[in-house]
């Protein structure tokens, strides 16, 4: 496909290594915010193939990761209502909740289907006057747009039998709490590129500045990673922290502004729990008192469901960079996608997910073992 | 507005207490997953139909039996066929119907003589396109060279189906000296691919529910016995074949893997894939190693034959794209692990259950 | 987050009173909302995300990057030692026409 073809070329990708090599001289941790980042560095095995002294560590940007406990349980119990149709994202299907996730719903006879498009949901909604549809709208601000177009033409159509479960969040509060954390890790961010494209770069320079960390605006193909790690790592060797922008094609500095009028009649500011990793202030979106009549919460009175999380699950840890999936306990033993118990291991971009995936293969042998024996399937 | 719920915390699934056969961990019903030819199909077999039939030949788990019966070898499969909806680009339930359970055949070296057909039909369903359907079923039966020998017919009430269902077997002649199956594949057998992947999948998420986008994809659905006739006269010692079809070329390679104790490596960039195909992948963010095929196959071929058989294979017009995409090795027995575009590795891992679209 | 891919422009319509386009992903056509970028062309390619249309490619900026890319061995052949080359890259990678723009506030 044009436009991604490119930015796989093996040739150039040395180009960049080689530059990368060239220029390291010391250990230094990048952030890669985005879950789509995660997930073309470990298909691609680009980690592998960095020096030594770059070492990546896997931020918190997977919207169906980050989701909290207590919204997926929201979700669980309006979905197993019988007047509803419940459409969600394909990934959020096998997220579990406190006792069973979306697909187990659907096999106890609840209306739960995967779409592609918030639209799409809409249109069902139109179809089934006699209904009551919801959509799961979870989503960073690339994800936000869409979902608050949606429920913008809902009120506008005047379509009452349309509801939308929102659990949005944002990602410059997130690069701020990590940042904040005591044990804080990370030297330099690649920034979630298609976030950028809605939002523009102007709320990265403060922080790059604040925390003296270089912030580069990053792609996702491979190419794009790879510019994004040279990038920040020239910075670093250099001793700059400024912001870049390494994903020009798509991203420009004030994003795009008709998408950023929508966000702001829709939806509104609100502190967010994010799974794993508690509450982080300003850091989600809900809706906004206009469309407040939308909001699936409060139509299904669910607003009162509070949940714990697992004791043993170190999410949290794992989205802060301070623990590798592999190094947790429970990874591959009691965890594997098959039975998860945090949302790292059930998105496929989770980075405990990833890990488990596509990078057995270095793991030691015993955890393998354990893995494959739980899997009951011949993987040993 | 509404009570507290207090939940406790979940329970941890306990692990030492689970030994074979037992019931399902966490699961108390019927999922789709279940269906999608992944890990949970094979815990369904593993756990709840082979502990309860016993038999030795169903312990072989193949996609087809092979049974000595009054001196002759036969092969014998069956296969039932829920697909929605009845009919897309490039085929029918019914093409698959009659491709399914012959290409099972084929790939224990059959070719298939008798096809048994059970229509399970919803009521309501409109009599043309039962009609429709029957004409395609009989076409592709005689494109494939199998008659229809048997069949049976039941009416569900309305809302119990999804228009009708079909289920053919088949029964084969296997011809002497072959023998195919994942057991006999060892390092260093060369494996090939009759063409492009994910044809078939894509084709019918192109007319799915909530998915639907135009394509000039078609799905791939042919019979193979005729091309796994042109590889076996090349030599009778092939190792083993598959056709990737629920759960893609992964699902496949992982399932001969297993079976033979030999790790697989796969050069990424040598699989076949089509532009529309890595499209809709790029676009749903599947992967085209997982998406379903109907009339391709994967074979393990030893060194010494590989270059000949590729070249029987796309002197054959189902086989014109095949290609060789990697090779048994000793390392990693039980994985398969493909090398990336970029020169890295990633272990290729059988699937969980159905794929599903992601948005990140 | 967003898994957002490249599609181009092939048709352009009003539905329902909102601003649809078909668009081309490689030979899959999937309909998209262009509500957010409602002076798109038809040929132009656009970054697509679960349906919508979120930001214009700017195609000439991919050519440039790309540039960029197969540069950088080049250099390092000309400038021999291949730090010298990365600091000379610094020099002339802050401009537009490198493909890398640096933002500052």
């Amino acid at each position: 496909m044009k436009y991604i073809e490119e930015f796989q070329d093996p040739e150039l990708a040395q180009r960049l290594l080689d530059d990368i090599r060239a220029t390291v001289t010391r250990p230094w941790a990048l952030m890669e915010v985005c879950g789509g980042q995660t997930h073309t560095i470990i298909r691609h095995g680009i980690d592998q193939l960095l020096p030594d002294e770059v070492e990546l560590i896997h931020g918190p940007g997977c919207p169906v990761c980050v989701t909290p406990l207590e919204v997926i349980d929201k979700a669980l119990e309006i979905a197993s209502r019988p007047e509803v149709v419940f459409c969600s994202f394909g990934d959020m299907l096998r997220v579990p909740g406190t006792d069973r996730d979306l697909f187990r719903v659907r096999a106890e006879g609840g209306d739960v289907r995967v779409v592609y498009s918030p639209l799409d949901a809409l249109r069902l909604a139109q179809q089934n006057p006699d209904r009551e549809v919801v959509f799961f709208g979870i989503g960073f601000e690339t994800t936000a747009p869409p979902n608050a177009m949606t429920v913008y033409q809902a009120r506008k159509s005047g379509i009452r039998n349309f509801s939308m479960l929102v659990s949005h969040v944002r990602v410059p509060p997130a690069i701020e709490a990590i940042m904040r954390s005591p044990d804080c890790r990370v030297q330099g961010f690649l920034a979630a590129g298609h976030v950028c494209s809605v939002m523009g770069v102007g709320e990265y320079p403060e922080l790059a500045e604040k925390h003296r960390v270089p912030i580069v605006v990053t792609g996702f193909e491979p190419l794009d990673i790879l510019e994004g790690v040279r990038r920040a790592v020239r910075q670093l060797e250099a001793g700059t922290h400024t912001v870049e922008n390494a994903y020009p094609r798509a991203v420009r500095p004030e994003g795009n502004p008709a998408a950023q009028a929508m966000l702001a009649d829709v939806f509104e500011v609100t502190d967010r729990s994010w799974r794993g990793i508690g509450v982080i202030p300003d850091s989600g979106w809900r809706l906004s008192g206009r469309y407040r009549e939308f909001d699936a919460e409060q139509r299904f009175a669910v607003g009162g469901i509070q949940t714990r999380e697992p004791a043993a699950c170190r999410a949290g840890e794992v989205l802060q960079g301070l623990l590798k999936p592999h190094e947790c306990e429970a990874f591959g033993t009691i965890c594997t996608p098959r039975t998860p118990l945090g949302a790292t291991m059930v998105s496929s971009e989770g980075a405990c997910a990833a890990y488990y995936l596509y990078r057995r293969l270095e793991l030691p042998q015993a955890r393998v073992n354990a893995a494959a024996a739980g899997e009951a399937s011949p993987v040993v | 507005m509404s009570d507290t719920i207090e939940r406790p915390p979940a329970e941890q699934p306990d692990l030492t207490a689970w030994t074979c056969p037992l019931p399902l961990r966490d699961q108390t019903r019927v999922v789709m997953g279940h269906g999608g030819g992944g890990v949970m199909s094979a815990e369904l077999v593993d756990h709840v139909f082979a502990p309860a039939f016993g038999g030795p030949l169903l312990a072989g788990l193949g996609d087809s039996a092979v049974l000595e019966l009054g001196g002759a070898r036969l092969a014998f499969s069956t296969d039932s066929f829920v697909v929605r909806p009845l009919f897309f680009p490039g085929g029918s339930i019914a093409d698959l119907a009659v491709n399914g359970t012959v290409n099972d055949l084929a790939m224990s070296g059959a070719r298939a003589a008798y096809l048994s057909c059970g229509f399970i039909l919803e009521e309501g369903l409109e009599l043309s396109v039962l009609g429709r359907l029957a004409e395609a079923l009989g076409a592709a039966a005689r494109a494939a060279g199998v008659e229809v020998a048997t069949g049976d017919t039941k009416v569900v009430e309305a809302g119990h189906g999804d228009g009708l269902y079909i289920n053919t077997a088949g029964i084969g002649l296997l011809p002497p000296g072959v023998d195919l199956r994942p057991q006999r594949v060892v390092p260093g057998d060369v494996v090939i691919v009759s063409g492009a992947i994910g044809l078939h999948g894509v084709a019918i998420m192109s007319v799915r529910e909530g998915l639907e986008f135009g394509a000039c994809v078609e799905s791939d659905c042919a019979p193979l016995g005729g091309l796994v006739e042109a590889m076996l006269a090349v030599t009778t010692d092939l190792h083993v074949l598959r056709d990737p079809t629920r759960g893609g070329l992964a699902a496949a390679l992982n399932e001969i893997a297993g079976a033979a104790g030999v790790g697989v490596v796969v050069q990424e960039r040598r699989v076949p894939v089509p532009a529309p195909v890595a499209g809709a992948c790029a676009m749903l963010g599947l992967d085209p190693f997982y998406v379903a095929n109907e009339g391709k196959l994967v074979a393990f071929v030893p060194r010494e034959h590989a270059e000949a058989v590729l070249a029987a294979m796309r002197a054959h017009p189902l086989g014109a794209e095949a290609a060789v995409i990697g090779e048994a090795v000793e390392a990693h027995p039980g994985m398969v692990v493909a090398r990336t575009g970029l020169g890295g590795t990633r272990v290729v891992d059988l699937p969980l259950g159905e794929q599903l679209p992601r948005i990140c | 987050m967003c898994l957002a891919v490249p599609g181009r422009v092939l048709r352009i319509e009003e539905r329902d009173g909102t601003k649809m386009a078909d668009v081309d992903f490689g030979g899959v056509i999937k309909e998209v909302c262009l509500e957010y970028l409602p002076d798109l062309e038809v040929g132009e390619y656009a970054i697509v995300h679960v349906g919508f249309a979120l930001q214009r490619l700017d195609e000439e900026s991919a050519r440039r990057t790309l540039e960029l890319f197969a540069g950088l061995g080049i250099l390092q052949e000309e400038f021999g030692d291949p730090w010298e080359a990365a600091v000379a890259m610094g020099r002339t990678a802050g401009g537009a026409e490198t493909g890398v723009e640096e933002v500052r506030r």
